[in-house]
């Protein structure tokens, strides 16, 4: 597609996501919410979440809770009084014919997400949150040449939470940083793992466009299972084209519900606007309107942790941290957390940048390298700032300081142990230094004579040279200071 | 001594306590009546006679151990759309068939700690939807007044079960009038508790929002002590209402000071005349006792029946979407996956079934919700204001349980409407919510039992029960039994 026809049209985005809340228990029975992805097929399923003749939904007060503290972080207000409804429709991983969800009265209305697009700072207004249940899971298999579907009940019933926005999204980037800035909201929230190769977080995108401009919005189209933020990227962009190639051709777009092929990196039709299901929505009469009084809200209120975005602005201002330092170091809740530990333990001449520098750069390699999380490091913060605590006050140097913190990350020991072990303790005496520093100009006259000639760039290969006799650990400040002053004496 | 199976569950658990009788004794005088009649009256769907022998034995047990559960080895029979675990239930329905449920109804399960020794499960229209038992994929219940005629529904196996000495006590369950129509058809005392009273948890749903057990004796002092048992909170079912189970206690007296209104709407053209006249003379009976009897009015009284027949069938069509064969229940074979549930489905729901299927699914539909689903619940407000305005005035209502007394078998067998009629003067206390009680008070020239209802205030059972009480004090129509050749 030419550029020209690419800035003819805009893209207007509204994403509906999916989010698994993890309470102990499931939505509406007392079963165990587990890793649908391994758990063994139908081991936590109760006559309840089977949908049993005879059994009725209790509504799991821990995910109203959760459900709560997202609609808080994201800025709703919540409703005091909300209705669960029935959503009916037949389905086999579906046990009751009907999935109890929220309707007409959500638990949650009128949020935001602001986000960073290349256009800049966006806001893009959050329409509602609210609970609901989530499905089984259905397989089909062949075996022997017969054809076999297979339900796992295990995810039924688990709590889900529905955020929808609205259409204020306009673009592939926009939708990918609202996505992250779901999936990292609810992660500090500790409600959600954010984990999606295991679908606990999925998306469903309501694609339009119209031209460059226009105020009014074209037909939309909604493509569902999007399940990770690449795909839910190529499904955005995919569309965006077919949709300006048949408004260019004269066409109109058809108002329907899209599947993603991965294998073809396409959209699919799965129904049309006449096929639409007609879910019959009405208020679920097996429970009763659902209450949270002030006082609750208050409470929750109250639990919430600082917030990413607030997180980042504060680190920027505070720690006169970068964009991208302050937006790594806030990725996660416990990265964020480690950060500010050991800044608390060292000294306050040592900058925040500086730690920033060890944990962004050092210790993430380690971590990378390690394929590992930082809560589960063996470093503790304390540790960390031993040891840039150590550097920054010259008992090491730098480079001896990054292959400490590597056995620190091995062993976990403390850096003051790995040091005096060693011997790796810097040394700055400078009787020391200028004996070495004499030493390497009185073995390579030739290159002290090429300096004194003018070529001044082998200052740079002395210096090698004395630290190499120092074995690493000479003080390369004092190092460098001596080798000039003995040079400009010759 | 008379039959031990003629005894009220009052005077068997007097037995019982004074070692007269054990439960064995009973249970099994029950076991070998149902043996000897059931054939032809057809109440039970199922009777397990080793399980009720086997907790008879366990009540007897307890008893000499000084255990003092209200209800100790007091047999009784459960309409088959409770649960009961191990027990099949099959909700008088083919699509569930031999399934035996693993778990068991809370309203039951409250009973069993009472004491109550299950005997069986009894007829019901299936999935409670009907008026008669006729609609049983199990065939009909016969009534035991006269075989040629229907014992009422749903819950018309538990009436007849009663009515014909198969047992002293039965739970059914009422969502437009199922507890209240049959008793009165065979001259029993059937209690519609308030909405909310008794768990639901283990009825299978027909109307959530309507669906209620209850029970059913052979009279009101009876039905208090079962209710007793029955009733409370239950964590399990999130509308059930936390006012603690009553413990009541009937006295004998008089109903001075109590005021009974008589609703205009409830005595209307096209109600049999006996049925009327058996009706006035009981609420003249109840002036004799006292009682200050006013005519009121509950204007929206027309309404009730078009107004249920959109939310129960609404409900209805999705609270059977379950059953589709995949779970639980027979499959019917078929070579893909949604053929499966069209021929599942199709094949195994009864003809009144799938026509309040289709009619809710209607109501509920897009498009059409507004005018019918939604009107419809505006319009159960205005009938649920109608009782609350009635009782600022009344402490209870009386008025007949149905237009008719028990009709022949097969009479409106090709029109559904002709059956709704039969629910008139019931439907509109489940759409209240309120609590109603069927008791008899005489019989037609056939012979056949004629019953009042009275409705009272949410949580006014007790009122109801003391009312019934005494009248039934100072009359005999509940003492009469219908003659069984052997
Ligand atoms: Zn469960």
């Amino acid at each position: 597609m030419t550029e020209a026809i690419k800035t003819k049209y805009e893209t207007v985005i509204g994403l509906e996501v999916h989010a698994e809340m993890k309470t102990d228990s499931k939505m509406f029975c007392g079963c165990a919410v587990v890793d649908s992805t391994s758990a063994p097929p139908n081991t936590t399923v109760c006559p309840v979440c089977s949908g049993m003749p005879g059994t009725l939904p209790v509504v799991n007060r821990k995910a109203v809770e959760f459900g709560m503290k997202v609609a808080l972080a994201l800025g709703c207000t919540i409703n005091q009084t909300s209705i669960f409804a029935r959503k009916n429709y037949f389905y086999p991983d579906m046990p009751k014919g009907y999935q109890i969800s929220q309707y007409e009265l959500p638990l949650a209305e009128h949020g935001q997400i602001v986000i960073n697009t290349p256009r800049g700072e966006e806001t893009i207004r959050v329409t509602r949150v609210h609970l609901e249940e989530d499905a089984g899971k259905l397989t089909h298999i062949e075996n022997n040449g017969v054809s076999h579907s297979l339900v796992d009940l295990n995810r039924a019933g688990v709590p889900l939470l529905e955020i929808v926005s609205e259409p204020d999204i306009r673009s592939v980037e926009g939708a990918r940083a609202y996505g992250e800035a779901l999936r990292q909201i609810v992660r500090y929230l500790d409600v959600n793992s954010g984990d999606m190769e295991k679908g606990v977080i999925r998306f469903e995108a309501n694609i339009s466009i119209r031209p460059t401009g226009s105020e009014e919005f074209g037909t939309r189209v909604e493509v569902k299972n999007l399940n990770s933020f690449r795909t839910m990227e190529r499904a955005i962009e995919f569309e965006t084209e077919r949709q300006a190639r048949v408004l260019q051709a004269g066409g109109s777009i058809d108002q329907e519900t899209l599947g993603w092929n991965e294998a073809n990196s396409s959209t699919y039709s799965m129904r049309s606007k006449e096929d639409a299901h007609d879910y019959r929505y009405f208020p679920e009469p097996d429970l009763p309107p659902l209450v949270v009084d002030q006082a609750w809200i208050d409470v929750v209120r109250a639990s919430l942790p600082e917030l990413p975005r607030a997180r980042y602005l504060r680190f920027k201002e505070e720690y006169q941290l970068t964009d991208y330092a302050a937006s790594v170091l806030t990725a996660d809740r416990a990265t964020a957390d480690y950060f500010e530990a050991v800044l608390e333990h060292v000294p306050t001449s040592v900058s925040p940048k500086i730690v920033s520098n060890w944990v962004t750069g050092e210790l993430f390699a380690l971590i990378n390298q390690a394929g590992t999380g930082i809560e589960v490091i063996k470093v503790q913060p304390e540790a960390l700032a031993g040891l840039v605590r150590s550097v920054a006050e010259g008992q090491i140097n730098p480079n001896t300081g990054k292959t400490v913190l590597g056995e620190m990350f091995t062993s976990g020991r403390g850096a003051e142990e790995i040091v005096a072990a060693r011997g790796l303790k810097q040394v700055s005496d400078t009787d020391f230094i200028a004996r070495i520093v004499k030493d390497a100009l009185d073995e390579n006259p030739e290159e002290v004579a090429l300096y004194q000639a003018g070529k001044e760039s082998v200052a740079n290969w002395l210096f090698g040279q004395v630290m190499r006799k120092a074995k690493g650990k000479a003080n390369p400040q004092v190092v460098r200071a001596e080798l000039e002053k003995q040079l400009t004496k010759l | 001594m008379t039959e031990l199976t003629e005894l009220t569950i009052t005077q068997a658990l007097a037995a019982l306590q004074a070692g007269d009788v054990t439960s064995r004794e009973l249970t099994r005088a029950y076991l070998d009546r149902i043996e000897k009649l059931d054939a032809r009256l057809h109440a039970f769907l199922h009777v397990d006679p080793g399980r009720a022998l086997a907790q008879a034995d366990e009540a007897d047990r307890k008893r000499s151990a000084g255990d003092p559960a209200p209800l100790l080895g007091m047999p009784l029979a459960v309409k088959d759309v409770l649960t009961v675990e191990g027990m099949p239930c099959t909700c008088g329905s083919k699509i569930l068939e031999g399934y035996v449920p693993p778990f068991t109804a809370t309203a039951v399960r409250r009973l069993l700690e009472a004491g109550v020794v299950v005997l069986g499960k009894t007829n019901t229209d299936e999935f409670a939807m009907g008026s008669s038992t006729e609609n049983s994929a199990y065939g009909v219940t016969h009534n035991p007044w006269d075989a040629a005629r229907v014992p009422g529904g749903s819950s018309g196996g538990s009436a007849a079960a009663v009515a014909a000495e198969l047992a002293p006590g039965a739970l059914g369950t009422d969502t437009g009038g199922s507890i209240r129509q049959p008793s009165s058809f065979c001259g029993v005392t059937g209690l519609k508790p308030t909405y909310g009273r008794v768990s639901r948890y283990g009825l299978v749903a027909y109307g959530s929002s309507l669906d209620c057990p209850g029970p059913l004796a052979h009279n009101a002092e009876d039905a208090a002590l079962l209710f007793s048992s029955m009733a409370g909170k239950d964590p399990l079912d999130a509308t059930s209402v936390d006012v603690p189970a009553p413990e009541i206690r009937l006295s004998n007296g008089n109903l001075k000071g109590m005021t009974v209104g008589a609703p205009k709407e409830y005595f209307i053209k096209g109600i049999q005349a006996e049925v009327e006249a058996k009706v006035r003379a009981a609420i003249d009976q109840l002036a004799d006792l006292g009682a200050e009897i006013v005519e009121i009015s509950l204007p929206h009284t027309e309404y009730a029946l078009p107004v249920y027949y959109l939310i129960a069938p609404a409900e209805a069509s999705s609270n059977l979407a379950r059953y589709d064969g995949i779970r639980y229940g027979p499959r019917e074979a078929a070579e893909s996956m949604w053929d499966v549930f069209y021929k599942t489905r199709g094949q195994r729901f009864g003809p009144e079934v799938e026509r309040r299927i289709m009619l809710g699914t209607y109501a509920l539909s897009a498009g059409y919700y507004d005018a019918y689903y939604g009107q419809a619940q505006k319009v159960r407000t205005l009938i649920k204001r109608d009782f609350e305005q009635a009782f600022e005035h009344v402490d209870v209502i009386a008025c007949p349980v149905a237009p008719t007394t028990a009709f022949k078998i097969g009479a409106h067998g090709d029109d559904p409407l002709a059956m709704y009629l039969e629910d008139i003067f019931s439907l509109p206390a489940n759409l209240a919510g309120i609590p109603g009680l069927s008791f008899p008070v005489g019989f037609d020239a056939q012979g056949l039992p004629v019953g009042m209802q009275l409705m009272g205030r949410h949580f006014h059972e007790a009122g109801l029960l003391q009312t019934a009480h005494i009248y039934q004090q100072a009359t005999d129509w509940h003492l009469h039994r219908p003659a069984l050749a052997d």
